[in-house]
């Protein structure tokens, strides 16, 4: 199978996306993106709709409402079926509901003529308010301030967990990059925000930051050993996590955004926009822009945010010295790798065991003279040193 | 052996499973049979429809509505809404002062009352008392003989308490009884403003009221600061008496033309009318409440009583002002040492001090039900509304979507996740069996949950919250992809499939846990703290995150590691998805002892990924 040699090849780091190394080119994607969607808002603004701004009602009183009386109120309106903007709905028995964006006076009244032309009722049957809205700034104020708490607590959280800020911190960089190109993006679509694509915002953030917390687990283990035998750099220990996790991150992906998909394609085929379809782009939006920043947007911001440590300087040295060793060494080292690395792990010598004679003899292809199979210069797997079995997890 | 205990908690954790899906079934079977539940679970206002109540601000007098206050009871009301489930109800205003509140489902008479009541809790010194109607009440008289200070309260007794438990003169038999007798409480005023006996209850009012011009009873001197004492019996002036005098508990609306105004005494009745009172100016006003709660009180052994009582915490300072006017009224005689808690302009309680409260700690005992308490406790909370609402008109309300969005929803839904199950097949090959069993499994516990959560939170499922749940499924189907691909980590370095099953799993786990973790907690923060249907989504957020948790943990888990123990599996067939081969496992070298090691290679030999 393709796909699988794709997967190990990843794991062993004998292919690897060099996702770290051509951070530059990523950071600029990154960056055409968030402009495109900051220009895209400020074009665009966002068509808020009117559960935000309060808007206009009308009453209409009758004494038998027509079974679709949905689409004799829109066409009373002069608003396409699938125009957003107008919510209609039937109150009791004989009232509809239609309530528009905001109208001034003459609009109002030409809307009230309309409604009971085609509703065939008497004008004074037709009462027109103003409503404010369901989704005020209250609620927008107490959702944001949960949101600042909330990110607040989850950099405590993260920093905590993997003990290193700088992590955190490009965790909530990728997070804010998502919601604004989502917001953004969705903006084109010229669709309505309503309370449930606020909704579908949300529920971006948590799939964002969960898909960046995935695969910072991995960078953190890899750098983790990374830092304790010091045989490879911060940098090359953070790509290869994204490499070994980018068979996880594309199953996920797809397998998060299939349901999205057939949300999105069903509803586009036959509902036209409405709620379904402004979450379900919302929601596809987000998931990919999501997979991108985790795969390639944190991690290399970790490794630039990092970069200056001092404990990151020190590991890139220690592991440009082992890596000289190590090329020095493997020409001229026939017998099995070190001795004392067999001690301590036979079954990691498995690892080595690539470059070693051993192996050679079974499989010359891999071993071209005096090279190294990548997969036994690097890696973290290739550590002569584990813990204890009594101190494994 | 070790291995023995991985099968034998594996199958515990999957009976335990069942157990758990069991008793949800069970639950939901029991609300339906014995309860008000539904199978299916309840909709939202877009998806279902529901009530639409308006509410018209009451105006007294020529006093205006300002904006600002109808924003403000605007958001109170939203609160107060959200207390009561996680329902998505809107808010909004009408014609600018008008309020339209609309919930799915059909809401009860009170709930609809705890809505729009205005529940603006003070603090009055109480002036004088007397019986609510003008009926003599002759035979209670004797009976309730100067006994009163065991049980002072005309309407229940209420207790300014500084713990929950010590404070009551807890053999207080009068309080549940009193409160619903309107005779009692007129007799036991009676009795206790005895310098001036008069027989007739109504009169009994006179005694406290005609003298106030003289400072006769006023060895209230202790407090005698004269003018804007909110003590002082000087302030019932003429007037009041006459008002005092005139007012009948029993009629209806007698006290509709009441002008609550904090800063002079008023004229009012108890909640269920049996006494009437001549209230001092606020001194304590209910914004000061920082926290309320209704539960049983404590008696002072400890245990509970079966009488309700709401705590109140006041703020710094509410606690103050409540410590100085404590200090001042445990010297004064009955009734000038009662403290009346108003609601609304009526009286709830008006319990004496038996000492100085100083901790800002209240309670008020009173007659009232557990859940009435409970509704107070949460209208207290929130705080009052500025203004009381009357009930304009309450509609049924048709659903703002079409039955179609849904119907269409669902439809692709199903559609994704086929196309989820024949993905996972085509990577995991049967292995892609326990993602769609485990997701398969995930809906049913959510759909339970749901439906339970319907019956018991009044929890309605919105258009965002069933798009929520299919995304949910990306969340749930990532755990085990985590999984597997931790699994084919470890199996590509070498273990055998059991082994590589629990390295894995240990792996998985935190990943698992901390990306899980992460989610719970944005749910957590953003259902305490936000409003309407950002609660709605954190709750769902929050349900399928736990789901989640569970599931792995307890179904996928168990499910790998049994099946890790079949050959099929184990010796990775080619479509077991957990072929050493395929994911160019590298040969394992054992320790074959005496210093020797062993090569063992794979079952065919050559071709192994890593090496091609």
């Amino acid at each position: 199978m393709k796909f699988s040699d794709l997967g190990n090849d990843l794991y062993t780091g004998k292919r690897s996306i060099p996702v770290v190394r051509r951070r530059a080119r990523f950071y600029l994607v990154s960056l055409i993106l968030m402009a495109i969607a900051v220009s895209g808002l400020a074009i665009n603004k966002l068509n808020l709709g009117l559960e935000f701004k309060g808007g206009s009602e009308f009453r209409v009183t009758s004494t038998s409402v027509p079974g679709d009386y949905e689409a004799t109120a829109r066409e009373a309106l002069g608003a396409a079926d699938d125009s957003q903007g107008v919510r209609v709905s039937k109150l009791g028995a004989g009232t509809v509901r239609v309530q528009t964006e905001r109208l001034d006076d003459v609009e109002s009244a030409r809307v009230r003529t309309e409604l009971a032309r085609t509703f065939s009722v008497a004008e004074e049957n037709v009462s027109a308010t103003f409503i404010g809205p369901s989704w005020g700034d209250s609620v927008t104020k107490q959702a944001l301030r949960a949101l600042i708490i909330f990110v607040i607590l989850v950099a405590a959280v993260l920093a905590i967990y993997f003990r290193n800020w700088k992590m955190a911190l490009a965790a909530l960089i990728a997070l804010v990059h998502d919601l604004i190109i989502t917001v953004g993006i969705y903006s084109f679509s010229k669709f309505e925000v309503s309370p449930a694509t606020m909704i579908g915002f949300l529920t971006v953030l948590g799939y964002s930051i969960y898909d960046t917390v995935v695969v910072f687990d991995k960078v953190r283990e890899n750098t983790n050993e990374a830092f304790a035998n010091g045989r490879m750099s911060f940098a090359k220990a953070a790509n290869l996590a994204v490499n070994q996790t980018l068979v996880r991150s594309l199953n996920t992906t797809v397998i998060g955004i299939l349901p999205i998909l057939s949300v999105m394609v069903v509803g586009a085929i036959f509902l036209g926009p409405g709620t379904l379809l402004d979450l379900a782009l919302v929601l596809f939006i987000g998931i990919l822009v999501g997979a991108y920043s985790s795969i390639f947007l944190a991690t290399p911001l970790l490794v630039s945010l990092r970069a200056k440590d001092d404990a990151v300087v020190e590991l890139d040295k220690r592991a440009s010295r082992s890596q000289a060793k190590r090329d020095r060494e493997s020409p001229a080292v026939a017998a099995p790798a070190d001795p004392d690395e067999v001690d301590v792990d036979p079954d990691r010598e498995a690892a080595l065991a690539t470059s070693a004679p051993m192996a050679s003899g079974e499989d010359s292809a891999t071993i071209t003279g005096r090279q190294v199979h990548k997969y036994a210069q690097a890696g973290p797997r290739n550590q002569p040193k584990r813990p204890p079995k009594s101190r494994r997890k | 052996m070790a291995q023995m205990s991985h099968a034998k908690f594996a199958r515990r954790a999957l009976a335990g499973m069942a157990v758990l899906a069991l008793a949800l079934m069970g639950l939901l079977v029991g609300s339906n049979q014995f309860g008000d539940g539904s199978y299916a679970p309840k909709l939202g206002l877009d998806l279902e429809g529901g009530t639409q109540i308006i509410l018209e601000p009451r105006v007294t007098g020529n006093r205006e509505v300002s904006p600002e206050q109808i924003a403000q009871a605007r958001d109170i009301i939203v609160q107060r809404v959200d207390a009561g489930g996680v329902a998505g109800a809107e808010v909004t205003t009408q014609g600018g002062r008008n309020i339209v509140v609309s919930m799915p489902g059909t809401p009860s008479k009170s709930t609809e009352d705890a809505i729009r009541r205005s529940s603006q809790l003070q603090f009055r010194p109480v002036l004088a008392i007397a019986a609510g109607s003008p009926q003599p009440a002759p035979s209670v008289s004797p009976s309730a003989s100067p006994s009163a200070p065991a049980s002072p309260g005309a309407s229940g007794t209420a207790t300014p308490s500084v713990a929950p438990s010590a404070s009551v003169p807890s053999a207080n038999p009068a309080s549940p009884s009193a409160t619903n007798n309107s005779a009692i409480p007129g007799a036991l005023t009676t009795g206790t403003t005895s310098p001036s006996p008069s027989p007739s209850p109504s009169a009994s009012a006179s005694p406290s009221a005609s003298p106030s011009p003289s400072p006769s009873p006023s060895p209230s001197g202790p407090a005698s600061t004269p003018a804007g004492d909110p003590f002082s019996l000087e302030q019932i002036t003429p007037e009041l008496t006459a008002q005092f005098t005139a007012l009948n508990c029993a009629e209806e609306g007698s006290l509709d033309e009441l002008v609550d105004d904090p800063d002079k005494p008023i004229v009012t009745c108890d909640a269920d009318g049996a006494a009437k009172y001549i209230l001092g100016p606020v001194v304590v006003s209910g914004d000061k409440i920082s926290d309320a709660s209704a539960g049983y009180q404590v008696g002072p052994n400890g245990q509970q009583t079966s009488r309700v009582e709401i705590q109140l915490n006041l703020n710094d300072e509410g606690a103050k002002q409540y410590a100085d006017v404590s200090k001042k009224m445990v010297v004064l005689q009955q009734p000038q040492n009662q403290l009346a808690a108003t609601l609304d302009s009526r009286v709830i309680v008006a319990p004496s001090f038996n000492e100085a409260i100083l901790d800002g700690n209240a309670s008020i005992t009173g007659g009232f039900g557990i859940d009435e308490a409970r509704d107070l406790a949460q209208q207290l909370k929130f705080g009052a509304l500025p203004i009381s609402f009357d009930l304009q008109t309450r509609e049924q309300i048709s659903p703002t979507l079409g039955s179609e969005q849904l119907r269409y929803g669902l439809y692709a839904g199903i559609i994704g996740l086929l196309l989820v199950v024949l993905y996972s097949l085509a990577q995991y090959r049967l292995l892609g069996l326990v993602t769609v069993a485990s997701i398969l499994v995930a809906g049913l516990l959510t759909y339970l949950a749901i439906a339970i959560l319907g019956w018991s939170h009044n929890y309605r499922l919105d258009m965002a919250g069933v798009t929520g749940l299919i995304v949910a499924i990306g969340f749930t189907a990532d755990s085990f992809i985590v999984y597997f691909e931790r699994i084919r980590d470890e199996l590509r370095e070498g273990r055998s499939l059991e082994s590589a099953v629990a390295t894995g799993w240990d792996r998985a786990k935190r990943t698992i846990l901390i990306a899980d973790g992460v989610n719970f907690l944005a749910a957590i923060v953003l259902y305490v703290l936000a409003s309407s249907s950002v609660r709605g989504f954190a709750f769902t957020l929050g349900l399928t995150t736990l789901l989640d948790i569970l599931i792995v943990f307890m179904f996928t888990h168990p499910l790998v590691t049994l099946l890790a123990r079949l050959p099929f599996f184990r010796d990775g067939h080619r479509f077991s998805g957990l072929d050493p081969q395929k994911l160019g496992a590298v040969k394992k070298t054992s320790y074959a002892g005496r210093g020797r090691f062993t090569t063992k290679p794979p079952r065919v030999a050559g071709g192994e990924g890593s090496a091609s």
